[in-house]
């Protein structure tokens, strides 16, 4: 499953997102909510397989696109994204938990563990965001 | 419940928050002369070999802190399914984790074929995961199991490379137990020499390595059937104290024996009581 299509990938770069600087609605650093910034912190990943596991699905979803596209033609993953988008949109309120099973069947995840399911399993943590942020941050008032 | 003002809901896995945190304190520590805890590792002698009817998997038992030992009797060969076994060099944990991940992940594989997992499975499930986390989990494997194709016998490092083999060592006493493979090994053993080949390899592993010690075990998969032989064999014992001589217990005691003082005289005087007066008085139990 890993080892197909990786020339495929050459022409997709990995977007390099959670480290750039956290632009707030006017552009700049927002303080308020996402902390001090410093350079270092935005220039040099703390550990360095942070980037690659936090992209690790969406690099893993975009070379299974990428096959599927060179083996059957582009309807294959169009389809396959519509599916996703829709599974994508089934969630709970934004402060909840979501199970997001339509998502995990369509990936094949649902039969597979790893350690996203044992470390920090966001179902049995102890905090819990402040509602009232996360949904105008979902509802883009924020 | 404590509530945090995040954005977005955060997802499961590794958290790399307090990486820098870690590097900070760790290079301060370093400052002051003290050295942070060492995780705890199976310096280690495993091996395996394939012989005529399947495969013998062999581990000794000591797991280190450092330079001390933090656990005399651990179990490093890991069940992974009815018929695949793996042993476990490295940090203690990642080993015990990944083989317990890979294993959960093959019961489900074999539920949805319906079929006896195969070694090559399982082989290919760790080696996917330890080179995606690019040898940062610390687990050199000796897998083997006896499937529908045979009997199969694989070594994976913690970068993801594996090896397909008719018998491999791992470990820091790897050198010692593989000197003895490439002596006496030859193709189509019987299981009673395999057995005795893989408890020499492990035992000059003991006896040579420092982080290598106590006992052995061997685990002997064949079509069918496992045998988990803990304690194989028992290389280290410690010593026994003499606990009685003539009957009599040596330590902690401290009467002398009888005749350590020589008697002289011996003069007997009977005294005669009578019974005056008995009375009982019943405890206050309350």
């Amino acid at each position: 499953m890993n080892t197909r299509g990786l020339r495929s990938q050459l022409k997709d770069s990995v977007p390099v997102t959670g480290l750039c600087p956290q632009a707030g609605p006017y552009g700049v650093q927002d303080s308020l909510r996402r902390g001090f910034s410093s350079v270092k912190n935005e220039l040099l990943p703390s550990h360095p397989l942070e980037l690659s596991e936090k992209n690790f699905q969406l690099n893993q979803d975009k070379m299974n696109f990428n096959t599927l596209r060179n083996i059957q033609g582009l309807h294959a993953p169009l389809k396959l994204q519509m599916e996703y988008r829709a599974a994508r949109q089934i969630q709970r309120l934004p402060f909840l938990p979501s199970s997001n099973l339509a998502l995990d069947t369509l990936r094949g995840t649902d039969d597979s563990i790893g350690f996203q399911d044992i470390l920090n399993d966001p179902v049995l943590s102890e905090i819990m965001g402040d509602p009232h942020i996360m949904t105008e941050y979902k509802l883009g008032v924020l | 419940m404590a509530s945090v003002s995040v954005c977005q809901y955060h997802s499961g896995g590794f958290s790399f928050e307090n990486c820098k945190r870690n590097a900070l304190l760790e290079a301060d520590i370093n400052k002051l002369g003290f050295s942070s805890p060492a995780a705890r590792k199976t310096g280690t002698t495993i091996c395996g070999v394939v012989y005529k009817d399947g495969v013998v998997l062999g581990a000794d038992t000591r797991a280190t802190e450092g330079m001390v030992v933090a656990d005399k009797n651990c179990s490093k060969i890991h069940y992974i399914s009815p018929n695949i076994y793996c042993c476990g060099a490295g940090t203690a944990a990642d080993t015990e984790m990944t083989t317990q991940i890979i294993s959960s992940n093959l019961e489900l594989h074999s539920l949805s074929t319906g079929r006896l997992p195969r070694v090559t499975t399982a082989n290919r499930m760790l080696k996917q995961m330890l080179f995606r986390y690019q040898g940062y989990i610390g687990a050199a494997l000796v897998l083997g199991g006896v499937d529908c194709n045979g009997p199969h016998l694989y070594s994976i490092y913690p970068h993801g490379s594996t090896d397909k083999l008719p018998y491999v060592t791992m470990g820091s006493g790897s050198l010692a137990a593989m000197a003895v493979f490439e002596d006496r090994y030859r193709p189509n053993m019987e299981e009673e020499e395999a057995k005795r080949l893989v408890r020499d390899a492990i035992a000059a592993g003991i006896f040579n390595d420092l982080g290598s010690g106590s006992n052995i075990d061997l685990c002997v998969i064949t079509k069918g059937n496992v045998d988990y032989l803990r304690p194989h064999d028992m290389a280290n014992k410690k010593g026994v104290r003499e606990d009685k001589v003539y009957g009599r217990p040596v330590t902690g005691s401290y009467r002398y024996k009888h005749g350590t003082t020589g008697v002289l005289t011996k003069a007997v005087t009977p005294l005669n009581l009578e019974v005056v007066e008995e009375s009982v008085q019943t405890m206050d139990t309350s």
